[in-house]
């Protein structure tokens, strides 16, 4: 315990000093994306990682969080801070409904059950344009402040985006510590067993779902808040692939791989934009050369590559 | 008001069989490994591409580039089971989408490198013009898709049923080691299951290239709608595929001709959630479905 309230400590301190110390606005915007996909990742990570459920359709709730702040500050001229609860409560709702039927299939059906329900979500947005503005769009969401405070300029949203991050980076950590964690960690090894000492799985995956996405509605809402624009493109199946992606290759099980993950994924389409029309290309290498060297993730492999140079260091 | 429903099939039945198609790859693949690819799409694009390539840009014969495509393609699936899926020492069902979807982003890439991004089309197998049938148009090229679809059914049955290496093969799928103890050289099997599911995958991009924009980023939503299919009829069954491809096909063409356009591409997936709701197993029970 006194452990990880250091590593918030460095963390939190960390945060402050990249805050205070990075000028340029595009490197402050970049990593305020970090943050963003980081809670998308986080709340993806919770059900896949620790419960092994797949979801291959989770921008589907990154969206719906994205869209109905963004329909209810600009259509209905509604404060942001009350459109905040409505588009989580939205994303909850959508999530027991579909989570119920869907979460009693395993495996590559649920990939697919899933993959389904992200796509029907990415044609609503895209053909209902009275309500979404259709595969143009969606303009002029407006920033965010509290009383006096903006969060237009981009340090504060920075603060505000990674202070979420470490709040739910808490709240994660104690949740996979308490029984819940523990009775999510025992389906992910074995449902029947899981079943069988006394836990009521159907529920405990159920939960787990709505509480992935009702992060991914709030990391859709921080995402509408910053951009101010909005298009289905970036709720597509993509997108849910690249959410998966992250965390697999920071490491399932792991929230600071999902940070990790995130950074990765964030920055290396940056990264790659020297290679212009190789972009593609290298970036499906990396994603399959990743999976096949280290499976676990980075953060497993990097520390099974630590651990083995140790101990041949012992021995020697 | 019939010919118009008659137009509306002929165009579903044409969407269905290259669904099918498509959906007969998928099919084979997953039940000789368990494994859903899901660059299947891309592979349906490097066989339209590889048809503009050899046939509109080489100028050689068209059954010849026909042949010649399907077997390059069904190489480079060769090529990535290889290198990419046997090299993997963890076969996780996650791990193993994550590949597939990095080889998909890995192939459109290359697509995008070799035939830049513009569009590119083909004539029609034949210049017969369309056929008049109660008012309907019937093209030619319709005629042609329906039938190397079903041609390539048959023969795809008949080498299951018939054929020593097809018997071998479904033993494998139906259990490995147990195909392996029995003197099948199982991971040949496989190999053949590769080169035939992106065989299919090729041959459906050639008959769908004279009806289409030919384009490096053309196979994502022909692959998911070619699995829609595959899950609607059946995984892992042949002719479920292609029941499942045809019967898609014209439920998405009455959908966008009765309803509106905007359904189009929905129509699939609600399929594809009501049948995994319903009957996971598809309308032809394949295998044993894992849900309790």
């Amino acid at each position: 315990m006194t452990q990880d309230r250091i590593i918030y400590g460095i963390f939190f301190l960390v945060v402050t000093a990249i805050g205070l110390a990075v000028k340029n606005f595009f490197y402050l915007q970049l990593l305020t994306i970090i943050g963003i996909n980081t809670l998308l990742a986080l709340g993806l990570n919770m059900l896949m990682g620790y419960a092994g459920q797949i979801s291959l359709g989770h921008a589907a709730f990154y969206g719906i969080g994205a869209y109905t702040t963004a329909i209810f500050t600009v259509n209905y001229n509604i404060n942001p801070w009350i459109a905040l609860p409505c588009a989580i409560f939205l994303a909850v709702l959508v999530a027991l409904i579909v989570g119920l039927p869907t979460l009693k299939l395993t495996g590559y059906y649920l990939g697919m059950g899933t993959l389904g329900f992200g796509m029907i979500v990415h044609i609503v947005f895209r053909e209902w344009s009275s309500l979404t503005g259709g595969a143009s769009g969606f303009m002029g969401i407006p920033p965010l402040e509290i009383g006096p405070i903006s969060f237009f300029p981009a340090r504060n949203y920075f603060y505000l985006v990674w202070f979420t991050v470490l709040v739910s980076f808490v709240f994660c950590k104690r949740l996979i510590k308490s029984r819940m964690g523990r009775a999510l960690r025992a389906i992910h090894d074995s449902e029947n067993a899981a079943k069988a000492v006394g836990i009521n799985t159907r529920n405990m995956k159920l939960e787990i779902f709505v509480f992935s996405a009702a992060l991914s509605a709030l990391s859709g809402f921080f995402y509408a808040h910053m951009v101010s624009f909005i298009s289905p493109e970036s709720f597509s199946f993509l997108v849910s692939v690249k959410i998966v992606t992250m965390v697999v290759i920071g490491g399932m099980a792991s929230i600071w791989g999902s940070l990790l993950g995130a950074s990765l994924l964030t920055m290396l389409p940056e990264w790659l934009h020297s290679f212009s029309d190789f972009e593609m290309v290298v970036y499906g290498l990396i994603l399959m050369l990743v999976m096949i060297i280290t499976p676990q993730g980075l953060t497993r492999g990097i520390l099974d590559i630590y651990e083995r140079s140790r101990t041949t260091k012992n021995k020697q | 008001m019939t010919q118009e429903l008659l137009q509306y099939l002929f165009s579903g039945i044409t969407n269905g069989a290259i669904y099918a198609v498509i959906a007969v790859g998928f099919s084979m693949l997953y039940s000789s490994t368990e494994l859903i690819n899901f660059a299947h799409g891309e592979f349906v694009m490097l066989g339209a591409m590889g048809l503009v390539t050899l046939w509109a840009g080489f100028g050689l014969p068209l059954p010849l580039a026909f042949v010649l495509t399907v077997i390059g393609v069904a190489g480079v699936g060769f090529l990535f089971e290889r290198t990419a899926i046997r090299t993997v020492r963890k076969p996780d069902h996650i791990v193993l989408i994550i590949i597939t979807v990095g080889a998909s982003i890995f192939l459109r890439g290359m697509g995008m490198l070799i035939w830049g991004k513009d569009a590119h089309s083909v004539p029609a197998f034949s210049d017969h013009p369309p056929i008049d049938l109660a008012g309907a148009k019937l093209l030619s090229q319709s005629i042609w898709i329906v039938f190397i679809a079903l041609f390539c059914a048959l023969m795809l049955h008949l080498f299951f049923r018939k054929t020593l290496t097809g018997k071998a093969m479904e033993a494998t799928a139906i259990n490995k080691k147990a195909a392996w103890l029995t003197g099948i050289p199982s991971e040949k099997m496989i190999h053949l299951a590769f080169f035939f599911s992106t065989g299919m995958g090729a041959v459906a991009g050639i008959i769908i290239a004279p009806i289409t924009m030919c384009s490096y980023d053309m196979g994502t939503m022909l692959g998911l709608k070619g699995f829609c299919a595959a899950m609607l009829g059946g995984l892992g069954s042949l002719w479920g595929s292609i029941l499942g491809g045809l019967l898609l096909g014209i439920m998405e063409s009455f959908g966008v001709g009765l309803f509106s356009s905007s359904l189009k591409d929905a129509i699939a997936f609600l399929l594809l959630l009501l049948i995994l709701y319903v009957r996971p197993g598809g309308i032809i029970m394949a295998k044993d479905v894992k849900r309790f």
